[in-house]
């Protein structure tokens, strides 16, 4: 608090100095550890020079983030920079004139820009048609599987599973160690977007979305689901899988608590599971896959979200959201933000600074997602863009769920995900005339 | 019967422009506002929208996970409204017989009523957590296994417990002085002619409660629909699942949540229209049935 009254005096004493700073304001929706790392970044950056100011806010969830800039845009009040999650991101990049894409924005401003130098899970998703990138990826965080050492080796387990079928293999004598041998944390991301991603297979028409909303329809009545969801109720109804509702926390506890020896979840966890100090030994690895449907499995994509520049400001703020870009890109930051919360670097630059300072050979877990991000690509690997995909994922999460509590079959679950996303979808193209 | 009045027309007029003006812009203009974009749909940067008249009140109706919310919507709002109406009920009757400590028993009994909505989801939420919950323990030892938040049924139960503690001391406080403004002499007068205290309740003090009662069911139906968000939205966090949703929330999940503004304008339309008709039949059917006295 004192700090921050500090700086604050500070501000205000400088702003009254010879020269104008330029101030620009970032909404953020991250609380806690992450927000204390976000301030820091503003304010290393502040004091790195002194032209812009950057004043970073918090503005609650994701979905309040986004609410909140999109109702600020419409009265004209928008910030310079916002920050958008995956599941948001059809809606801001198909609202033409919202924001200023990244690209063009350094590139006008000339900052160099090379897409090639992110890694290659990051580079597309935020991006259009054409593969220009219109949000800057920011905490960018891939699924993967975590897993209780401690728990594997009273099984008589020696290495994690690197497949559904290697799970299946080892399940039972998890479950005889007196272990839920599974619990997942986010259906909709793990099961079934990343799902589609680590098997290369089509998860929207259209190009999974990516060339328009027009017509693009939801591809996820599909044998390979119906098969993978088919077995997750097996195992649940087994004992080798638990679920506990669509709640992230009511899944991860178990985790955290010890009785799950594994949990598939994001790769942004690893910084809260290092702080909790848990009384086991853990680590963490690729997201499984199954062999019955690829021999190797593919690269995911990047969950999380990204930053946007939005439009409507004068070319003085535009240059000083550009330079902040430009800041939080480079290696410096990025390993401190990869260190400090567990998102990947998004370059592959920050990724060899994080290698050489030896990150690695003190927490591996660290790599995991980098890695998992850099495998082999196919033409389904980048993501997806489907708009009004908040409602959609929750109509995911619903049938899902009340398949998995044995409410419904795996068969109708699906076709209403498909009937009601397809209705989600075609509303969306209707707002995009 | 002297019909006080005032010289002009200025100044009673004058004197309710605050309110009314207060109404107009919190009230009338979102109202309005609501009412023209429930036939438009709209893209949510407001770049373009287009009049599609009744398409989104159609897709509602036609729509089975709507009509889902507000079967629950109903169920929801009758327990609530019940069983707050009733223990609060039974509570101040209790209560009014105390004549030691009675200060120390209203006071335990009103504190509830400081409590906020979310605040009362986060206690709903530990007492019922899946796995070191209180209640749900409990529950153990009868062999339920009780999941809120997975559990369509479970996660209901936990809202209505929730909602109505919440509304309890509310009630109480108005049934109370409800209780105290019943003439003595009536009451002893039914104490020589009846000997049953249960039906000197239903057949005097019962009736003579009505209009507190009845003030009281439209508050707690209102309540209920709408005053519980908070409560709902503590408890479900963002992540409605398999769990069940009022239309209240249906509204914020789809305009705040998903950007959807002509559809959830549509749902608001809806909930103001049943509001609206709620309170003239109320007032229309139950008004002849209760006299003031």
């Amino acid at each position: 608090m004192v700090r921050l009254s500090l700086a604050a005096l500070t501000v205000a004493l400088t702003s009254t100095t010879a020269f104008a700073q330029t101030e620009i304001s970032w909404w953020h929706g991250m609380g806690g550890h992450l927000g204390d790392v976000i301030n820091q970044i503003a304010t290393d950056f502040n004091a790195s020079q002194d032209e812009y100011a950057i004043t970073p806010v918090f503005k609650g969830s994701y979905e309040e983030t986004l609410t909140s800039a999109i109702a600020a845009f419409r009265a004209g009040e928008q910030p310079n920079v916002v920050q958008v999650f995956d599941a948001g991101a059809a809606t801001v990049i198909g609202a033409n004139g919202a924001t200023i894409p990244v690209q063009d924005l350094l590139e006008n401003n000339g900052v160099e820009f090379n897409i090639e130098d992110y890694i290659p899970g990051v580079r597309y998703f935020f991006a259009d048609t054409e593969g220009k990138m219109i949000g800057m990826p920011f905490n960018s965080s891939s699924p993967v599987l975590y897993y209780n050492m401690d728990a594997l080796s009273a099984a008589g387990i020696d290495a994690p599973p690197a497949t559904y079928e290697d799970f299946e293999a080892m399940a039972p004598a998890l479950k005889e160690a007196g272990y839920i041998p599974l619990v997942q944390t986010h259906i909709p991301w793990e099961f079934v977007e990343n799902f589609h991603s680590r098997h290369n297979l089509p998860f929207a028409s259209n190009d999974n979305g990516y060339k328009g909303a027009d017509g693009t329809e939801i591809l996820i009545n599909s044998p390979e689901m119906a098969m993978h969801f088919t077995k997750v109720k097996e195992w649940l109804d087994a004992g080798l899988f638990g679920f506990f509702g669509t709640g992230w926390d009511d899944n991860q506890a178990h985790f955290n608590e010890g009785d799950a020896a594994m949990y598939i979840g994001s790769s942004g966890d690893f910084g809260g599971l290092t702080a909790a100090e848990l009384p086991f030994e853990w680590a963490s690895t690729y997201l499984p896959y199954w062999e019955s449907i690829t021999e190797e499995g593919y690269q995911t994509f990047i969950g999380g979200a990204s930053l946007f520049a939005m439009a409507g400001h004068s070319e003085e703020e535009n240059a000083a959201t550009a330079a902040f870009f430009q800041y939080l890109t480079s290696p410096e930051v990025q390993y401190m933000w990869h260190r400090e919360t567990g998102y990947v670097p998004i370059t592959t630059a920050a990724y060899e600074l994080a290698k050489a300072e030896g990150h690695y050979e003190r927490s591996p877990a660290a790599e995991t997602a980098i890695q998992q991000l850099s495998l082999q690509s196919g033409e389904n690997t980048r993501g997806y863009r489907m708009g009004f995909y908040v409602q959609i994922r929750d109509v995911e999460n619903r049938e899902f769920a009340r398949f998995l509590n044995g409410e419904t079959t795996i068969e109708d679950a699906l076709s209403t995900i498909e009937t009601e996303g397809n209705e989600l979808l075609a509303r969306f193209a209707q707002t995009q005339q | 019967m002297k019909r006080a009045g005032f010289d002009s027309n200025w100044l009673p007029i004058l004197l309710l422009l605050p309110q009314l003006s207060i109404i107009a812009v919190f009230f009338y203009w979102p109202a309005l506002q609501a009412l023209r974009s429930s036939f438009f749909l709209e893209d949510p940067f407001g770049f373009s929208a287009s009049f599609v008249g009744l398409e989104n009140y159609v897709r509602l109706l036609r729509s089975p996970e709507y009509l889902n919310n507000a079967g629950f919507t109903v169920v929801f709002s009758t327990s609530v409204t019940f069983f707050s109406l009733a223990i609060a009920l039974l509570l101040a009757v209790k209560a009014d017989k105390v004549i030691r400590g009675a200060k120390t028993y209203r006071t335990l009994l009103m504190w509830v009523y400081a409590v906020a909505p979310p605040v009362a989801g986060f206690i709903t939420l530990i007492m019922f957590n899946q796995r070191w919950g209180p209640l749900t323990s409990f529950f153990e030892l009868f062999g339920w296994d009780f999941r809120v938040r997975q559990n369509y049924a479970d996660t209901a139960i936990a809202m209505i417990v929730a909602s109505v503690w919440k509304q309890i001391p509310v009630n109480f406080i108005f049934f109370l002085s409800g209780l105290q403004s019943i003439p003595r002499n009536v009451v002893e007068a039914a104490m020589i002619d009846n000997r049953s205290a249960v039906s000197r309740f239903w057949t005097i003090t019962f009736p003579l409660l009505a209009p507190t009662g009845f003030f009281l069911l439209i508050t707690n139906i209102t309540y209920s629909l709408f005053d519980t968000f908070g409560t709902i939205d503590t408890i479900l966090r963002n992540n409605p699942g398999d769990n069940p949703v009022t239309l209240v929330y249906r509204v914020y999940l789809d305009g705040f949540r998903g950007q959807d503004i002509g559809g959830s304008s549509a749902q608001s339309v809806v909930l103001m229209v049943l509001v609206l008709l709620l309170t003239v039949f109320q007032f229309r059917m139950v008004e002849r049935r209760i006299h003031y006295n």
